[in-house]
């Protein structure tokens, strides 16, 4: 009887599209007698476009500011205003879209799909912050990112994360980043922005459940530092790594450091590295050796993580409408499910054959063998990467900040006594 | 110690390419999306032409009262007595006003023009976009009534939460200089 009831909206649909086919009215319109004035139908303009541009000169005068304030003033207090205000600008007064760690699939997807063009504003969200990296360290997560300050203002009593566990929980960002990036490229949807937990706060409505997940990470954060921009973060990774090898750096103090120790506390996030010994010689050919093993396991844990991932295709591929279409079909074809769903009456009244469908469906089932393939790579040589780092020796004299896990956010400054002598002196100066 | 600072270690000399090398990335990648980027914003709408009217544009939608409403193109109305967009079916049978009414909310107001004919005008607060009376007036009547996304209420999210949900892929992005993709007289 429901199929019945549907075959007959199929068909309804279909005599519209006749109808429009034909362009005609089924009930003509009047010619009025009386002086009725026809209405005309209000179509209130965007207001995004207005602030399009405005959003990029604040993104580009924010992080100009953050590096300034960061890098040359050494002030946190002052960072910490630039946060709030960010927070206020670009969380809840924009709504928090759009964001540069969102902008990461717009970017993807205008590179695979050629009928989607990238706004330039959007290309912009997702550079700026990298190029400032490149030069001046992660200030856009310091005092721009509005995720990051939500965070950041719950922090009330850090506990720091075992540098293992830190790191073992981080390949997590690495797979949502490379999720994200198959699902943009194959056209499946936005994972990052589905799943962002803390925009519903910016604009006091949303999904219950992302709702409940963005309390949970607040709830966490209360403890430690930043759980979402560590742990989860795709654009931080992106960040993490561009700010290796970034022009200038926070320094604790850019005078000399007399191994206090006092700064270590200070890092609510386990950035600051302590001086390391030289390893002993027994120690050190261990390590040797280990080492050697693990570059020679890379490849082949490339290749397992990346059999591994084009094996998840049936998952993963379900993310995309198409392919969810297909299946919902075949299963109506079998006849397993009784009901039909609004996306299959839509295909059955657009008249495609079954067998385009699934065609169709099957072409993009293989591109998530290939993403597949390539997200298991790419995380095989995280992990690889990641074993391998801890048989690497790095020489370090003084206690510093970590270039790829330190945020900007300025926190250790004062810890540090040498930093308050050097500020006393300069205040003498002034006087 | 001065003279040690003038010579770049094989470390520097690595990072300084590294450095270098990301730097022309960047700008490559820049270049890329220069090219392929389009210079105004896009905001999302409804092609009324593919919507089936399903209700997920009420429910789905990031905000407590969705950005969805339902619009009323005059040129296309009928100004039917009976409107089956503004009257549940079989509304000609019952005589109890205000029940008579398709829409949950009242948002359609339906006044007297001339014999025989009655406008209908879409009261926007009141409208949930839940798009009972479009599947009405699309099905029997002219299909003067649909829905579009009001862009003094939406949000324009990168990923919109109702293009995810809808079931026809009636959701597309199209330039934010021109936010409406309204029915007309031509395609009706």
């Amino acid at each position: 009887m429901k199929r019945f009831a549907h075959t007959v909206i199929a068909i309804a649909v279909l005599l519209n599209l006749c109808a429009a086919a034909s362009a005609e009215l089924l009930f003509p319109p009047p010619e009025f007698e009386s002086d009725y004035v026809m209405p005309t139908t209000t179509t209130p303009h965007p207001h995004q476009d207005v602030y399009e541009y405005v959003d990029v000169a604040v993104l580009f005068i924010a992080l100009s500011l953050a590096s300034y304030l960061v890098l040359k003033k050494r002030s946190r207090r002052a960072t910490f205003v630039l946060m709030i205000l960010s927070l206020i600008y670009f969380g809840f007064w924009r709504k928090g879209c759009v964001c540069p760690i969102g902008a990461i699939q717009n970017v993807v997807l205008s590179i695979f799909d050629s009928t989607y063009a990238v706004p330039i504003t959007v290309s912009l969200f997702f550079l700026l912050p990298l190029a400032f990296t490149l030069f001046f360290g992660r200030v856009f997560c310091a005092a721009v990112c509005p995720l990051g300050a939500i965070q950041d203002l719950v922090l009330l009593h850090p506990v720091s994360v075992p540098y293992w566990l830190a790191a073992g929980l981080r390949a997590l960002a690495y797979l949502y980043l490379a999720l994200a990036v198959l699902f943009a490229a194959t056209g499946s949807g936005f994972l990052i922005c589905r799943y962002d937990p803390f925009v519903a706060f910016f604009r006091f409505s949303g999904n219950v459940n992302i709702l409940i997940i963005g309390v949970c990470f607040l709830l966490v954060g209360l403890f430690i530092g930043r759980p979402y921009c560590r742990f989860f973060c795709p654009y931080g990774v992106i960040l993490r790594q561009v700010s290796r090898l970034s022009k200038w750096r926070v320094t604790i103090t850019p005078d000399e450091c007399i191994q206090c120790r006092l700064c270590e506390d200070a890092c609510p996030f386990g950035a600051i590295r302590s001086p390391a010994v030289e390893w002993p010689a027994v120690e050190y050919a261990k390590a040797k050796k280990r080492l050697a093993f693990l570059i020679l396991l890379l490849p082949v844990l490339i290749v397992l993580c990346g059999w591994g991932g084009s094996r998840l295709k049936n998952v993963t591929s379900r993310m995309h409408s198409t392919v969810r279409l297909a299946e919902r079909i075949y299963l109506e074809e079998a006849g397993e499910v009784e009901d039909i769903t609004d996306p299959s009456t839509v295909f059955r009244a657009t008249g495609e054959t079954i067998e385009s469908l699934y065609e169709r469906a099957s072409i993009i089932r293989n591109k998530f063998i290939l993403g597949g393939w390539l997200l298991g790579g790419f995380m095989g040589l995280v992990i690889g990467v990641k074993l391998a780092a801890v048989s690497v020796w790095r020489k370090r004299t003084d206690y510093e900040a970590d270039r790829a896990g330190c945020i900007a956010c300025g926190r250790c400054f004062k810890y540090c006594p040498r930093e308050q002598l050097r500020l006393s002196k300069t205040k003498q100066e002034v006087c | 110690m001065a003279e040690s600072k003038d010579i770049i270690t094989r470390r520097q000399l690595l990072k300084n390419g590294c450095c270098g090398g990301c730097l022309a990335g960047l700008g490559a990648l820049g270049g890329l999306l220069a090219a392929k980027s389009r210079p105004g914003d896009t905001v999302w709408q409804i092609d009324p032409y593919k919507c089936i009217a399903c209700g997920n544009c009420e429910t789905y939608c990031v905000l407590e009262e969705s950005a969805v409403k339902c619009v009323q193109v005059y040129e296309l109305c009928g100004y039917c007595d009976y409107c089956p967009g503004f009257h549940e079916p079989g509304a000609t049978a019952l005589d109890t006003g205000a029940e008579n009414e398709l829409c949950p909310t009242g948002a359609i107001k339906r006044k007297f023009v001339e014999e025989p004919y009655f406008d209908y005008t879409i009261d926007e607060p009141l409208c949930i976009g839940c798009a009972k009376c479009v599947k009405g007036c699309a099905a029997f009547g002219n299909g003067s009534l649909f829905l579009q996304v009001r862009h003094d209420r939406c949000l324009n999210c990168n990923e919109c939460s109702i293009a995810a949900a809808c079931p026809s892929g009636a959701f597309k992005r199209v330039p934010a200089d021109k936010p409406y993709l309204l029915k007309n007289v031509e395609n009706a």
